[in-house]
């Protein structure tokens, strides 16, 4: 890794609106640059997920995506450092080679936004943490970094945690930073932890459920020994979504994957259909190939990609998930769940800030919150796009001071004046 | 106390003691507020008994809006205070100070919630770690974090040190197994980070607060995530004719795709030395032991344990020992658990070294261990989380012999080192508190200090919450040169296991 020399050369052109920069020397002159002159500067992967959050008018663009490669990966001590640039797909086809992955699944959002499949950068993946289907039993992007290095705001280094799971020296700031959209630090460089690729992927699947039998059935699935590892539920009008050989039942699918030794996934998924009683049910098996499409669809948001409809994020706990589906249904929404029913991705044909709002205090009720993914360009500055309480909104924005005293880094992405 | 430098003693504060009882009486029963000396001194240490100090008063709260009273107060009066769960921390994060006031959290003592349909607990911070499997254990739940020490120590204070224990490679540590607390800020705002979801939206505060050591704020109630036990547990003894040998077993079991529920590793010392203690029947002729333990459905089980015991027999492992039943497996552990008064027993006293290195390094700094050991003339005996990287060194010493102290404090100041040299941390699961503050400096550099202080200051501007832990305040971490620590010896409740 490049040492930084405050007095070294730079071919940088100041003037430009968008930095690209190759090297940490680099990304510390542009900062250091906007710190003095009182810059806003937009920070920017790849952009898939560039729409989420308030929309920017920065007099700079920090575009990470040159600043990418891979540091060093260590299979045997299960962890990869790689810079901020670097795309998710090509660390997971590293990480392929000696059968490993990032198990977090981050959401893939590149076919809601961008229309293809190229997915973001590591930087921007673990700037918004949203994680996928194996979230109960691994848990998300920010419990899967380890260590970072990046600058603040006024384009100092800093650096925290390392390349071991186990460590409690100083604050956890690895966790302050994930999910924080680009608000706190420019990330340079990551350090994430790698977990074994399980040999074989099984998935149940139950068609033609009702909403609360499925929630029953997930729930029960995942308060069992056995281990899943990813439980979702498509509604009947999403079923046309997913079409495999073995999948001949039509209605509602009610999905529950294990993943392990092939003995192990039998054994498992024999368990599931005693203790669940699924015998007398309309049940399909996913081998490892399908099953593998299966939750890369669900991963990609594929039931939603085809159209170009708003989207919106809700996370409750699961036992109101019933109750607010019912009582969201005055809005029409197209949903499918996740997280065992925890996360409900809901699609809407028409918004409104009023009707936001509307949508928002139901889920407050049932104890959750919201995340507005895709909203009309109109609605961008207006609405609210994360929730928040006055109380938090203080400490935060006490935080980011403390990171990013001038409000450089993608001021108002998140929270007005943040 | 001995040499440790302590922030400046606020003499007003200590004048004005009287009429800082009657204040705080107005917030909580007269009961609870402690102020003679005899009602003080239990309070004067916590878990590192080395160092001791009788706080000014001890005030134990009821509610969360008694804490948010005492905290405003104090805020407003530039009254220290130190928050302390159950005291049974090693690295002196409850350590009181002279004109504190100590906040004992030990009233908050009940589960109030057990919500299975949203696989969690809701707990207030006195509660036991173990208390919290017991209340779930009928339902065959668990909470996954296992501290040692886990019959006495806090839920409240294992959020605030990010306790570990033997499980952390396969379920993670505090931090990945809670979803929300309850914690108040040092001008009393009382707030609700997270709750029974996933992944809070907006910073990620709950990831700040675990492992802070009480320096952000006090925590007046945590949501934990609750696992359904594993159908089958079994462990496998494995004695080994060098530690390189034990070491290179781990590192294979690993890049072959098996994620133990734990794995660790014991040298010939504490083989022997536990194995007198508790008759666990570890393999006494090898030079190193490796204990793993696997869980999961019963085939897969099988499965994993044939596989561990052939990748070792291909690392020269020399004897191979499988539990049959859940009684023996809890005997392997037993010996593993008794480590400490089984070192006890060998010395008049001990102290144990927190660490962690990347896995691959043990065999190496194991090496350089021993030479340290002669060099200083002091036996050690070494236990290791191997599947997390954690060391726990124990090193053996006669705490009434001043210089074999100094030796030892010396030893274990260049473990630590020796832990960041070969890109390790300096704590893996007891936290920096007093005992590791200065050598913070072999990690961090000014910047990154100053960055992590500035986000205490914009939570507590007069640093009045547990000020003197965690960060170095000796001297700034460019400076050249090291300063001494000085005061430790074997740590306060010695029957509690610790590993």
């Amino acid at each position: 890794m490049e040492e930084i020399n405050q007095n070294s050369q730079t071919s940088l052109d100041f003037n430009t609106e968008k930095f690209e920069p190759k090297n940490e020397i680099e990304i510390q002159q542009i900062i250091k640059f906007c710190y003095k002159k009182n810059l806003p500067i937009e920070i920017v992967g790849n952009k898939t997920k560039i729409n989420i959050g308030k929309k920017l008018q920065c007099a700079k663009t920090l575009d990470m995506s040159k600043f990418s490669g891979i540091i060093d990966y260590k299979p045997e001590e299960l962890y990869i450092t790689v810079k901020a640039g670097t795309p998710i797909n090509i660390i997971q086809e590293e990480l392929k080679k000696n059968k490993q992955h990032l198990a977090f699944e981050p959401v893939n959002f590149s076919k809601i936004f961008k229309k293809n499949s190229n997915e973001g950068t590591v930087g921007g993946t673990l700037s918004c943490n949203f994680s996928g289907s194996r979230r109960f039993k691994v848990g998300s992007a920010r419990d899967h970094i380890l260590g970072f290095k990046g600058f603040n705001g006024k384009g100092e280094k800093i650096k925290s945690g390392g390349t071991v799971v186990k460590n409690v020296t100083g604050y956890d700031l690895s966790k302050l930073i994930t999910g924080s959209f680009g608000t706190l630090l420019t990330i340079s460089e990551l350090t994430l932890k790698v977990l074994p690729l399980e040999s074989e992927i099984k998935t149940i699947i139950v068609s033609g459920l009702a909403l609360e039998h499925a929630m029953g059935i997930m729930g029960s699935a995942i308060s069992s020994s056995n281990d899943p590892s990813g439980a979702v539920y498509y509604p009947g009008n999403l079923r046309n979504n997913f079409v495999f050989n073995d999948l001949t039942h039509p209605g509602s699918i009610t999905a529950i994957r294990v993943e392990g030794t092939k003995l192990s996934t039998e054994q498992r998924i024999n368990n599931l259909i005693k203790e669940l009683v699924l015998e007398n049910k309309k049940l399909t098996i996913l081998d490892s190939n399908q099953s593998e499409i299966f939750w890369e669809d669900t991963r990609s948001l594929k039931a939603f990609s085809i159209n170009d409809r708003n989207l919106l994020r809700a996370v409750v706990p699961p036992s109101e998930t019933v109750n607010l589906i019912n009582r969201l249904k005055t809005f029409h929404p197209n949903y499918f769940l996740d997280w065992g029913g925890s996360l409900i991705w809901l699609e809407l044909d028409y918004l409104s800030n009023q009707k936001i709002d509307q949508i928002r205090e139901r889920i407050l009720d049932a104890n959750g919150y919201l995340t507005v993914i895709k909203s009309p360009e109109s609605l961008k500055s207006s609405s609210e796009i994360f929730t928040i309480d006055p109380i938090k909104f203080k400490i935060s924005q006490n935080i980011k001071k403390s990171f990013d005293p001038k409000r450089i880094f993608n001021p108002g992405k998140m929270y007005t004046g943040i | 106390m001995s040499s440790l430098k302590m922030p400046k003693v606020d003499r007003q504060t200590l004048k004005n003691k009287s009429k800082i009882v009657d204040d705080i009486s107005a917030f909580t029963k007269k009961v609870n507020i402690l102020s003679e000396s005899e009602e003080l001194k239990p309070y004067e240490t916590d878990g590192l008994a080395a160092y001791k100090q009788t706080p000014m008063l001890v005030v134990l709260p009821e509610s969360t809006n008694e804490v948010s009273k005492i905290l405003s107060y104090c805020n407003k009066n530039k009254i220290k205070v130190v928050p302390r769960g159950a005291g049974t921390g090693l690295a002196g994060s409850a350590l009181p100070l002279a004109d504190c006031i100590l906040l004992g959290l030990g009233k908050f003592n009940k589960i109030k919630e057990i919500d299975y349909n949203n696989r969690c607990v809701v707990a207030q911070p006195g509660v036991t770690n173990l208390s919290i499997t017991h209340a779930v254990q009928d339902k065959g739940f668990y909470y996954a974090p296992d501290p040692s020490s886990q019959m006495a120590c806090s839920i409240g204070g294992n959020v605030a040190e990010n306790s570990g224990g033997v499980h952390s490679l396969k379920y993670g540590t505090t931090t990945n197994n809670i979803l929300g607390v309850e914690a108040v800020l040092m001008d009393g705002t009382i707030t609700r980070i997270g709750g029974k979801v996933f992944d809070a939206p907006g910073y990620d505060l709950l990831g700040l607060i675990t492992g802070s050591e009480g320096l952000l704020c006090v925590i007046t109630e945590v949501t934990v995530k609750i696992l359904k036990k594993p159908d089958t547990a079994k462990a496998i003894l494995l004695g080994f004719p060098s530690i390189e040998d034990a070491g290179n077993s781990v590192m294979e079991i690993i890049s072959n795709g098996i994620i133990p529920a734990g794995m660790e590793i014991m040298d010939k010392v504490l083989l022997e030395a536990t194995n007198n203690f508790s008759k666990a029947g570890y393999p006494l002729e090898a030079e190193a032991m490796l204990i793993v333990e696997l869980d999961g459905t019963k085939s897969e089980v099988e499965e994993l344990i044939k596989k561990v015991a052939e990748i070792c027999k291909q690392n020269k492992c020399t004897s191979v020992k499988i539990s049959k039943s859940d009684e023996e497996r809890s005997k392997f552990w037993s010996g593993r658990k008794a480590a400490f008064p089984a070192c006890g027993e060998m010395a008049p006293d001990y102290y144990c070294v927190d660490g962690t290195i990347p896995r691959s390094k043990l065999a190496k700094v194991l090496r350089e261990i021993t030479k340290l050991s002669k060099k200083y003339k002091l036996p050690v005996a070494n236990a290791f989380h191997a599947g997390d990287g954690n060391l726990h060194p124990i090193i053996m010493f006669d705490a009434n012999d001043k210089i074999s102290l100094e030796k030892t404090e010396k030893f274990g100041e260049d473990i630590l080192k020796l832990c960041v040299k070969y890109g390790g941390v300096l704590s893996g699961e007891h936290g920096i508190g007093i005992e590791k503050r200065e050598l913070m400096c072999e990690m961090f550099n000014n910047n990154d200090i100053q960055q992590q202080i500035s986000i205490k200051n914009s939570l507590d501007p007069s640093s009045l919450l547990n000020p003197g832990k965690v960060y170095p305040i000796l001297r700034k971490c460019a400076e050249e040169g090291r300063l001494h620590i000085h005061g430790r010896d074997k740590s306060k409740f010695s029957d509690i296991p610790r590993f």
